[in-house]
């Protein structure tokens, strides 16, 4: 089985979001970056179906190279090879399409994006992709379990969850619950070492178009702060007679 | 070019989510001069939408659409979007929706915006306001595609009241299997859901441990809320991962947020600071969620909680 983990380079979620001087781009200056979490259970899925049934797991990224230290984090966890698509992240869909490419090129079975990411949270990457590349598509993904071509899955939904049916090739948007954040695993000194040795194709796509633009940013005006309130009457007093809630 | 909306139900009611979808499109369609369609896909009986703004009701018909199924309803969609002229589509922030809208802007080669805050501030082209960086900042993004789809964040704009009569017409979509079956579905059928809820009750690590649960429940119960818990109770398997809210969990964009024994992280803020009023209960006067709360008490949950319930339920009698 060939498995590709789409890997979002972003910033960690303790990071100050600034933009620069005319609210146009995100300010990156202080910033550390990490590999999405939503990625990250996806990624350590991954490593679970090949150490059970075996396959090989490729991880890719679309943006400049600022981002290859994100997947060397990756190969170090134990990816086998990284791609890094040379190209600006500018909207959902041309990441999309940039991604096809790479997964028409591949024949890759599965496909494991995050359900989001945390910087943008468009969540459209992995169904954009699905569809174009004409896969199967799992959206919340919570559970994944593969035999020869079949696929059982479940998905989270709004007040539960449902349980699926579907063949590869697919792809899934993935989250918690596809691993438990215990099982998350931190590079170790030997996967350091191999993932400096480990291949990391950079590759360019042609034919790419946004859909969208962002003109500007802006940040939420500072809160008022906060009324205090004694005790429980009080504060149905205050949600019912100002806030307006209850 | 009508403004199509897709109109989603729960077991025959349509959703406040979805009025509200349909008010922001009536707004929309006023400034574009142009009528509102909403597309039914299952029991079109309480298909009254005119009050909410719809200018026509489409119930699709096939059978194929009696239970969701993304690819299915993303296909549906694309053909009234073509017989129509549609050239804005408005979903909604649901996970069905989020599922579906990447699948429709392929197949439309539609721009897709999601958790969008506002009506456009440009119209030709469109240009919204939505949020990004999980709620931490709001990004104004233009669309540059023949059709566009924008995603409405819950609450974000309210339901508006109109005196239109809808007409409703069968309309029929073909539609082929999907790649995908649906074997089971496991729904809380008499719990509020978070995405739905307007009160939200939601209790941290300060809580000590899951047996300590009965007075949020009952708590959630008398306020008619959903309850949720933040990221470190879910891990600890003392409440189920679907409660987890913040930026790796759900987003929580209710009327009134409750946070209990909840430090306030930045990761559990972003998650949930589009709710509209936030109160915090929490022994730490220095807890970071005074900073972010609109009313805060300093003080042990175990007295509050219970005092909190019996008073409400005294007002709730009085104002019954
Ligand atoms: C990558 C990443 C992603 C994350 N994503 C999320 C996320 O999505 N959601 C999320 O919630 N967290 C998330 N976190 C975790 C976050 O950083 C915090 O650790 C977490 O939110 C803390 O949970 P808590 O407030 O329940 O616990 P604590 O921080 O331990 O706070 C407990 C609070 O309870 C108060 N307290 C104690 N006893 C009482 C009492 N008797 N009465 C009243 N108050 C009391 C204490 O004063 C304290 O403020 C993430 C972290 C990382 C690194």
């Amino acid at each position: 089985m060939k498995i590709l983990v789409c890997i979002s380079h972003v910033p960690d979620t303790t990071s100050k979001i600034n933009f620069n001087a005319d609210q146009t781009a995100f300010d990156t200056a202080g910033v550390q970056y990490v590999i999405n979490p939503n990625d990250e259970f996806g990624l350590t899925r991954a490593l679970w179906l090949k150490e059970k049934q075996g396959a090989t797991i490729h991880v890719v990224n679309v943006g400049g190279p600022e981002t290859e230290p994100t997947l060397r984090k990756a190969l170090a966890i134990g990816a086998d090879e990284a791609i890094r698509v040379n190209q600006p992240a500018t909207d959902g869909y041309s990441v999309a399409q940039a991604l096809s490419a790479i997964v028409q090129e591949g024949q890759y079975d599965l496909v494991i994006a995050g359900r989001e990411s945390i910087d943008y949270n468009g969540g459209m990457v992995p169904g954009m992709l699905a569809k174009i590349c004409g896969y199967a598509f799992v959206n919340t993904c919570i559970g994944l379990e593969i035999e020869g071509s079949s696929v059982t899955a479940v998905r989270e939904i709004d007040g539960g969850k449902e349980n699926l049916k579907t063949t590869l090739p697919l792809v899934i948007g993935g989250q918690k619950g596809l691993v438990e954040e215990s099982d998350l695993r931190i590079p170790n000194m030997r996967g350091i070492m191999q993932a400096r040795t480990k291949p990391l194709h950079v590759k360019q796509t042609e034919n790419i178009n946004s859909m969208s633009q962002t003109l500007r940013y802006e940040k939420p005006a500072p809160k008022q702060a906060v009324t205090l309130v004694e005790n429980a009457e009080q504060l149905i007093n205050l949600l019912h007679n100002e806030a307006k809630v209850i | 070019m009508p403004i199509l909306v897709y109109a989603e139900s729960d077991q025959g009611i349509f959703k406040k989510s979805t009025q509200e979808l349909i008010s922001f499109a009536r707004a929309m369609a006023d400034q574009m001069n142009t009528e509102v369609i909403a597309a039914v896909t299952q029991d079109p009986s309480s298909a009254d939408l005119g009050q909410y703004g719809a200018h026509k009701v489409l119930n699709l018909e096939n059978t194929l659409l009696s239970t969701f199924n993304a690819e299915l309803v993303a296909d549906a969609l694309s053909q009234v979007a073509r017989a129509t002229g549609a050239t804005t589509v408005i979903v909604s922030s649901s996970a069905n929706s989020r599922y579906m809208a990447p699948l429709l802007a392929v197949s439309l080669e539609a721009g897709y915006v999601p958790n969008v805050i506002g009506l456009p501030e440009t119209y030709t082209p469109i240009t919204v306001a939505h949020n990004v960086f999980t709620n931490k900042a709001t990004a104004f993004t233009t669309l540059q595609s023949g059709i566009s789809i924008l995603g409405l964040s819950k609450n974000a704009y309210g339901v508006h009241q109109y005196e239109t009569n809808a007409e409703i017409t069968p309309h029929e979509v073909t539609l082929t299997s999907s790649s995908v079956e649906i074997t089971s579905l496991d729904k809380a059928s008499n719990k509020v859901m978070i995405a739905d809820a307007e009160v939200v009750v939601s209790a941290g690590r300060g809580l000590k441990g899951p047996e300590n649960w009965g007075m949020i429940e009952e708590l959630a119960e008398v306020m008619g809320a959903a309850t949720a818990c933040s990221k470190p109770v879910s891990d600890l398997g003392w409440r189920p991962h679907s409660e987890h809210v913040g930026q790796t969990g759900k987003p929580v964009a209710s009327n009134l947020y409750i946070a209990i024994g909840i430090s306030g992280a930045i990761q559990h803020l972003a998650g949930i600071n589009s709710s509209k009023v936030k109160v915090v209960i929490n022994t730490d006067p220095d807890a970071p969620f005074f900073k972010a709360a609109d009313y805060g008490i300093v003080g042990d949950a175990f007295e509050i909680v219970p005092d909190l319930i019996q008073k409400l339920r005294e007002f709730k009698a009085q104002n019954a």
